[in-house]
């Protein structure tokens, strides 16, 4: 990149919003937001506001994209044409597509599909607002989504991205923080398995610096896995506590 | 929408061929787990484009032609010429291709040789600008798959980067307001040498330059660009597998010294062309 005109670190080494080079920006996680999908969740991750919502394991369809020994599984990253700056057309960009693609890929593993053979587990993702890192916080609330539909998992997956500012590499970064910073890694991590299912990278790092930012991202996908537990948890506990009061009620009336 | 795909068929037999060869250190065609298969390019095999490039890798055919056009440069970038890659896989290649609008494997294909090209800054596009705002170079690149044997985004970016590097065009000049081309002709002053890498996991085992056969049977793959420098300057993880942390760390130190070795290989053939 060509001189950045803002200075993106300060001289006490914190970032444009105030943050520490390996801070995550405040997240927010609500499992179970919508009334119709099977599962859903919201997260807001900085400025991002994003929704994902799970239908399935259902019918699969068109019929023939069935398989035989497991469900097919659809995934659909979007945004809304108000998500950016400049409207964004509606229409699907071939940045969608290939976000559709590496996402659902990122999925794929955490879900045990053998179980539900020719039906589809169908994952849509539609960021409301984006704020850099949309991908990661995509896959973040989808694997919640998926957990509230009750589909069974291996392992939730949590992702998030590192990047390079000034040299430095940095956790999360932001929607400016990616387009004038050097380099962008998105990572997915299930943490028990070790096994990360999505990574992409454009910008420049040297092989010390990846393996920097790799380390950096792992944890911060452990902290955020804490995070969709404790918001899965939350779900759960509050549905459960509601339905203790009901049967309280009832006790009392009768 | 991405779904799950309905992989071709892979007899029984060659799949446990080559999960068991693997087991011992072995593949189909006798490559060692690092080797890549034999490599040749021809430059300059299309008169009509400002460059071309045939890729035999293997059995997989790459052709990649570079047209360069006038034309607006996009509003965020208005000093700047603008890259276009768009990858087809021509029904020809393969029983699995479908003519059509192009499928995600083909988008994906398309965005990581252009992520390679754009963040190893190899196209001199400020240079490309003729008036700021108003007309400036466009490089299409059009990677034309040929012949699909396995590991077609480290064939695509081979010919992509030698077809650029044998490209030539007439010199644009401003004249009386008017762009205008002159008779002189130039290359297009490329400035870096991404070459991508691509590792294939299968069964725990490790591989570079996966054919068809081994493409089947993988659970993921790894590619990493890096460039004249073995700086990393894209990467991209397919496949509905995992890779450990160790696996990736140990795949992008192979890639970047294999790296090395097949820029050289496309320096020797573009080289004076």
């Amino acid at each position: 990149m060509s001189e950045p005109e803002i200075r993106l670190i300060d001289e006490n080494g914190l970032r444009v919003d105030g943050r520490r080079l390996d801070e995550l920006r405040p997240i927010k996680m609500e499992v179970g937001v919508l009334d119709k999908a099977d599962g859903s969740a919201y997260i807001e991750q900085g400025k991002n506001r994003i929704m994902a919502a799970v239908y399935g394991p259902r019918e699969a369809h068109p019929k023939h994209i069935a398989l035989a020994d497991r469900a097919v599984i659809k995934c659909r990253y979007h945004m809304a044409p108000f998500s950016v700056e400049e409207r964004k057309s509606p229409a699907p960009s071939r940045r969608e597509l290939e976000l559709s693609k590496v996402i659902r890929e990122a999925l794929e593993k955490s879900i045990i599909s053998e179980l539900y053979p020719r039906t589809s587990i169908d994952i849509f993702i539609e960021v409301l607002q984006s704020d850099g890192g949309s991908r990661c916080a995509g896959i973040t609330a989808a694997s919640l989504a998926l957990a509230d539909a009750g589909v069974p998992l291996r392992e939730i997956v949590a992702a998030c991205a590192v990047g390079k500012i000034a040299g430095k590499i940095v956790l999360d970064p932001s929607d400016i923080e990616d387009k004038e910073g050097d380099a962008d890694l998105p990572v997915a991590f299930m943490p028990k398995s070790n096994s990360i299912t999505l990574l992409q990278m454009d910008g420049s790092l040297t092989e010390e610096e990846f393996n920097q930012g790799l380390d950096m991202a792992i944890e911060a996908c452990r902290k955020i896995n804490e995070m969709q537990i404790e918001a899965l948890k939350r779900r759960y506990i509050s549905v459960k506590e509601q339905a203790e009061e009901k049967q309280e009620s009832r006790e009392v009336s009768t | 929408m991405s779904s799950t795909p309905q992989l071709p068929p892979i007899g029984r037999i060659e799949e446990r061929t080559v999960v068991d060869l693997l087991a011992k250190g072995r593949r189909m065609d006798e490559r060692k787990l690092t080797d890549y298969r034999a490599l040749e390019i021809e430059t300059g095999i299309v008169q009509k484009a400002n460059g071309s490039a045939m890729v035999h890798l293997g059995k997989t055919k790459v052709l990649t032609g570079i047209k360069v056009e006038l034309g607006q440069p996009f509003p965020d970038t208005p000093n700047q010429g603008v890259l276009t890659v768009n990858a087809e896989l021509v029904p020809l290649a393969s029983a699995s291709f479908e003519p059509g609008p192009p499928s995600e494997a083909a988008i994906e294909l398309a965005r990581v040789v252009d992520r390679g090209l754009r963040e190893s800054k190899a196209i001199p596009l400020q240079a490309l600008c003729i008036e700021p705002g108003k007309k400036v170079v466009i490089v299409f690149v059009d990677v034309y798959v040929l012949d699909h044997d396995g590991n077609l985004i480290d064939a695509s970016a081979i010919s992509a980067l030698a077809a650029l590097l044998t490209s030539k065009m007439k010199r644009f000049e401003l004249k009386e307001g008017e762009a205008r081309m002159t008779d002189e002709v130039a290359p297009l002053g490329i400035q870096n040498e991404p070459v991508a890498v691509t590792a294939a996991k299968i069964d725990g085992n490790m591989i570079l330059d996966p054919c068809l056969d081994e493409e089947l049977v993988m659970h993921s793959r790894l590619t990493v660009t890096s460039d004249h420098d073995g700086v990393i300057c894209a990467m991209q993880k397919g496949g509905m597998g995992a890779f450990t942390d160790q696996e990736i760390r140990q795949a992008v130190g192979t890639a970047i010294q294999k790296g090395k070795e097949i820029r050289e290989i496309i320096r020797g053939a573009t080289a004076g062309k």
